[in-house]
């Protein structure tokens, strides 16, 4: 287990190094400049300290010399300042690049995603690894390596200067600093499980929350707001006797690495004092060591830090590349002809369908529907009618068997090409950011009064007139500020305006009014003369008409047939139509 | 911030206690220098080992009382930061509970539910720094200029430059970095957008061919992103290079002038090193100090939404005690009742008036949007009529006391919403003192008798948060009992019967006919079926009421209603 996992990490290092491959150069020179400046900022006290040796009293001060180390200081400064600057513009620049890259890719292979996967992964999950976990990637990437980097610098660093000071001295630092280091790690130990016992009574008050909020009228309808409120403060006092003692404990780390450092500290002034007494030390020196001696514990106390952001960078890029690896849609074939020109027929033969291999759905299903001919799919809810329009979409492909248009199985295609044969008004709407004209058009040049004569059609243009700044307005998230009905209505106009070959409508006017859907019916019945067309519908008023109805149960077609013949038959369908009378 | 100083209030104590000991600490760690520089004068220059001896167990000490006063200030400000936080956040949940919906649908649900949560808890984090540094560093600059004073008064007037200096950039910087980030954020909102765009509309983008504008539209924001980011980034990784070049320059006057003060005798090598460990402590607090900032600004724009809701007034109240009853009134009646919501633009009910006889069964019905539930909403009073009263039992609605009126009422609402706890748990909110025997003979009219049997536990069954571990027409079911369970006077039913099959919810209308206390039904619907045989059907139309009778009368002299009734039996041809 602990060696795959490795394994993984390796991989996913390896990936890391791809993305920076093309930033070696840069990566170099920053690796480079992050030395020197860390040597010269440590360079600098040293000559402050030199400069400090040459006053040694009243009357006894070498201004030349402390002049030469002064001038020392004011450039080994400025140089330090001028390189940082670039080391940061250039480490800006390697991470915003190599975020943009891996968004990009990750864009990509979203665009190609098969629709399984998405139907499958919650989008948030999906929007986050896109979002979040590339910035925390990059950020705690760049972070990690760039801390972990100067701070070996700096340990190794300060390290040389104190040896070149003085060596005891330099061994008792050594000795003790890693003491914080223990410290630390023993209280992020002690305090893990107060930290998982706040986040979980946190999650219980959230959950409370939502609950609560969501369900407010609810509980005004049934006066519960003080049994609501009494939970909440039975919760809340839960809370804040576990974030106490978290929050407490937790932040005891930093007094008690600090005590370890000026403890350091106190013994370097002591050993070190008792060194310049006997002439071993300078006062200089002494005070140069001193400065030395904190900064080198500094990387110690950010360790575990710097430890916890590498690695939560890596997992991070583990969930990235995750997604980007994700086997795409089956590419079209070599060669695949372009659909032109569809007459509408279509046949399905043999055909097996199961979303996941433990439970069938589609078994052997066999239809042929004639050029212009109106299917209609009626059955229980998740009896597999959605599934048949993912099949025909090809968003999902068979199993077995075989789809075709006009006679060219629809894998042998292309699936763009297939895909705009159809027009499509699904139950769940969806409406994309940006105006209604845009919403209308999908990508498609069309003049204003077709976008009219569309939304006419529809039925949408009277609300649309009604709306701020009318065909301009700009529709934010999810079409928030439409009702359910209006954004069926505008999905309804776009594929007024495309007028594709064939025609899929799964329950597209589920959330209309039946009043408003009886009109739009009539618009329906014109678009789909003529055109082949596939309606899933509940209420089965709006699919009497069809040519052929397809009664499903259970992932099988068990009745075919017209509306009359069915009724005759009085199987399940008449069954279905008897219950909406059988009052 | 009025708000959160009132519950900080009752840790005043803690609250000035936390401060202060990290004062104390600050104040122990500026002693450092000097007595380093005291080592440094007496103890190497007069070679007094037993005098160094003493200084080294004055650091230590001074260590101790360090580590002891930052821990008490942990203490202390954990304290107050936790409690005070939690009092505020429980006074916001009562607060919500108080608005009016009008409010509520102002602000948003989900909007309220992150004040609660995130804003809150970034607010604790904000109140708990702010106790223990935001005093500490200004202090400890502070300080460590008083010393530089005491040490030398001209030596100090420099780090009076140094400090201005290094302040003016640490909050140039900060000042021209903010808006910068803004814009960073505002362009990462629309690639976030755009991503989560491509997975819900998935289906639309490929069967409109749309993937290539898509992926172009994300790499232009990408691009844009990149190159604002790159921007911003530019202008803060001035801070580091800028601060540590003026500190230098800071320290190459200084020590260019103590050269001068100790060859005339006026300082001592020691002063010159405590000088200068002075003015390295300056840089570091003020580096700690600009991040803080950053830190607290934002608690503080969190709880400057926070109190956005705790200052709105509920814009509805309730009287203490209701008016009488008439006996012989109406169970409902409106009278020229218009409502118009804040937010809206347009009345969504417009001059309503008709009248509910006590045991009656009413039907209302109209298209999506008609102003359905907008209508039985003013019954139980979660919104006030802009115009017009609503009448219940012949009292005005808003002469009722909240228990008063609710508890009348059993009001089944459109999305069946269950509470986590047990079955049990729910039906009780219904009326607390009902025993078992009450609340399955309400299950069983509500038509959830199988529901219940379906589960091991019975009525002790767990019920997930928000019911999850129902189906939709399981949890109408299990709400419909609830109502049930009160007995109500007046039982609403708002288009609850929509998950349910046609065979049930001509079996449920029928039990709710012969209930043997004899509510007063309100039924709401979409489905002429499910409202032909009330007592009399209120037919409404884009907020207004088009018609009232029976179906009879109804199908013969309402357009609306007839149109609505053909749409769903359409006449044999």
């Amino acid at each position: 287990m602990a060696q795959k996992k490795n394994k993984i990490k390796k991989e996913t290092f390896a990936r890391l190094l791809k993305y920076l491959k093309k930033y070696i150069p840069l990566i170099s020179l920053t690796i480079l400049l992050s030395a020197v400046t860390v040597i010269l900022q440590l360079y600098i006290p040293i000559l402050c300290g030199r400069a400090i040796d040459f006053m040694l009293g009243a009357g006894d001060v070498d201004f030349d010399a402390i002049a030469e180390n002064l001038v020392k200081i004011a450039v080994a400064a400025s140089v330090c300042g001028i390189l940082s600057w670039v080391m940061n513009t250039i480490n800006n620049k390697i991470t915003y690049s190599v975020i943009k890259d891996v968004r990009r890719d990750a864009f990509d292979t979203i665009t190609h995603l098969p629709l399984s996967y998405i139907d499958s992964h919650p989008h948030g999950e999906t929007v986050s690894k896109v979002i979040a976990d590339v910035d925390s990637f990059a950020d705690g990437l760049l972070l990690g390596f760039t801390q972990l980097f100067s701070g070996i610098v700096t340990i190794v660093t300060t390290l040389v200067f104190m040896l070149m000071i003085n060596a005891p001295i330099t061994a008792v630092v050594v000795v003790l600093t890693p003491l914080s280091l223990l410290v630390a790690s023993f209280i992020a130990k002690k305090t893990y499980k107060m930290f998982r016992l706040q986040s979980e009574t946190r999650g219980e008050l959230t959950g409370h929350i939502n609950e609560t909020v969501s369900g407010q009228m609810v509980v005004r309808a049934f006066s519960q707001e003080e049994n609501a409120n009494e939970k909440f403060e039975d919760i809340n006092t839960r809370l804040e006797k576990c974030s106490l003692r978290a929050i407490f404990f937790s932040s005891l780390t930093n007094p008690l690495t600090r005590f370890i450092n000026n403890l350091v500290y106190a013994a370097v002034c002591l050993t070190g004092a008792f060194a310049a007494v006997k002439g071993l030390m300078t006062v200089g020196g002494l005070t140069s060591f001193l400065a030395y001696a904190n900064k080198y514990t500094g990387p110690f106390n950010e360790i575990s830090g710097v430890i916890t952001e590498l690695q939560n960078a890596l997992a991070c890029a583990e969930r990235i590349f995750d997604l980007i690896d994700e086997t795409p849609e089956i590419p079209d074939k070599k060669g695949a002809a372009v659909l032109e020109n569809v007459s509408g027929e279509v046949s399905l033969e043999n055909v097996e369908f199961s979303y996941t291999p433990d439970r069938e759905l589609i078994k052997d299903l066999n239809l042929k529907i004639k050029p212009g001919e109106k299917a209609a799919i009626v059955g229980p809810t998740g009896c597999g009618k959605t599934t048949i329009i993912n099949l025909l979409m090809r968003f999902y492909d068979v199993n077995d068997g075989r789809i075709s248009v006009d006679e060219n199985d629809i894998r042998d295609v292309k699936r763009r090409s297939l895909q705009s044969t159809y027009g499509m008004v699904l139950q769940d709407t969806w409406i994309m950011r940006g105006t209604v004209r845009d919403n209308i058009k999908m990508g498609r040049d069309a003049t204003d009064e077709e976008v009219i004569a569309a939304a006419k059609a529809s039925h949408a243009h009277s609300f649309i007139r009604r709306l701020p700044n009318g065909y301009d307005t700009v529709i934010s998230d999810d079409g928030g500020m439409l009702s359910a009905g209006q954004r069926q209505l505008l999905c309804i106009a776009r594929v007024m305006l495309a007028i594709p070959p064939m025609l899929i409508l799964d329950e597209a006017t589920s959330s209309i009014d039946t009043r408003t859907e009886l009109k739009i019916q009539k618009a329906f019945d014109r678009l789909t003369e003529g055109r082949t067309s596939f309606i899933v519908a509940h209420r089965l008023s709006t699919i009497r008409e069809a040519d052929v109805i397809l009664v499903m149960k259970d992932g099988k077609i068990i009745e075919t047939g017209c509306h009359d013949e069915l009724v005759k038959k009085d199987g399940f369908y008449a069954k279905l139509w008897g219950s909406q009378f059988d009052m | 911030m009025k708000n959160l100083f009132k519950y900080l209030r009752s840790y005043t104590l803690e609250s000035i206690l936390g401060p202060l000991f990290k004062l104390l600490e600050a104040m122990f760690e500026l002693f450092v220098p000097l007595v380093v520089a005291d080592i440094i004068d007496y103890g190497i220059q007069n070679n007094d080992t037993n005098y160094i001896v003493k200084q080294f167990a004055i650091l230590v000490l001074l260590s101790v009382i360090g580590i002891v006063c930052s821990i008490t200030a942990q203490y202390f400000a954990a304290r107050a930061s936790v409690g005070c936080t939690s009092k505020l956040r429980y006074s916001l949940f009562t607060h919500i509970g108080k608005l009016s919906f009008s409010d509520i649908d102002r602000v948003g649900i989900p909007t309220l539910i992150t004040r609660l949560t995130g804003d809150l808890n970034q607010v604790q984090s904000g109140v708990n720094l702010a106790l223990r540094l935001l005093l500490r560093s200004p202090f400890v600059v502070f300080g460590a200029t008083v010393m530089a004073f005491m040490i030398d008064v001209r030596s100090a007037l420099i780090f009076l430059g140094v400090i201005a200096v290094l302040m003016a950039i640490v909050f140039g910087i900060m000042l021209g970095s903010v808006p910068a980030y803004k814009k960073v954020q505002s362009v990462l909102d629309s690639l976030t957008g755009t991503t989560r765009e491509n997975l819900t509309g998935s289906r639309v983008i490929r069967a409109f061919g749309m993937q290539d504008d898509e992926r172009e539209k994300f790499s232009e924001y990408n691009s844009e992103l990149s190159h604002r980011q790159q921007f911003a980034g530019k202008i803060s990784a001035l801070m580091n290079p800028l601060t540590l070049v003026i500190l230098n320059f800071g320290i190459v006057l200084l020590l260019q002038y103590s050269g001068i003060k100790v060859n005339s005798g006026d300082l001592t090598t020691g002063e010159v090193v405590a000088l200068y460990n002075y003015m390295t402590q300056i840089l570091v607090e003020l580096v700690k100090f600009a991040s803080l900032i950053i830190t607290i600004s934002k608690s503080i724009s969190c709880m400057k939404r926070i109190n956005e809701v705790l200052v709105t007034e509920p814009a509805m109240t309730f009287p203490e005690v209701s008016a009488n009853e008439i006996i012989s009134a109406p169970a409902v009646e409106f009278d020229s009742v218009s409502l118009k919501y804040s937010t809206a633009a347009e009345e969504s009910l417009s001059n309503i008036s008709f009248k509910i006889d006590r045991g009656e069964t009413v039907g209302i019905i109209g298209g999506t949007g008609c102003g359905k539930t907008s209508l039985v909403n003013l019954i139980v009073r979660f919104y006030d009529a802009t115009e017009g009263r609503v009448l219940v039992n012949g009292v005005d609605v808003r002469d009722y006391t909240a228990w008063d009126l609710r508890g009348k009422i059993g009001y089944v609402l459109q999305r069946a919403t269950l509470f986590g706890g047990t079955i049990r748990d729910n039906l009780l909110w219904g009326r607390e003192n009902a025993d078992d025997e009450e609340i399955m003979e309400a299950v069983r009219s509500a038509q959830g008798t199988d529901v219940i049997a379906s589960k091991n536990e019975g009525l002790d069954a767990t019920v997930a948060q928000n019911g999850k571990n129902f189906s939709g027409g399981q949890r109408q079911r299990l709400t419909i009992a609830r109502a049930l369970v009160r007995r109500p006077e007046i039982l609403i039913l708002d288009d609850s019967a929509s998950a349910l099959d046609f065979a049930t919810d001509a079996a449920l209308r029928k039990e709710l006919k012969s209930l043997d206390y004899g509510p007063t039904t309100i039924i709401v619907s979409q489905r002429t079926s499910s409202i032909m045989h009330a007592d009399k059907i209120i037919v409404l139309d884009d907020g207004e009421i088009t018609g009232i009778g029976t179906h009879t009368d109804l199908l013969e002299n309402c357009d609306v209603y007839r149109e609505i009734y053909e749409s769903q039996y359409k006449k044999e041809v």
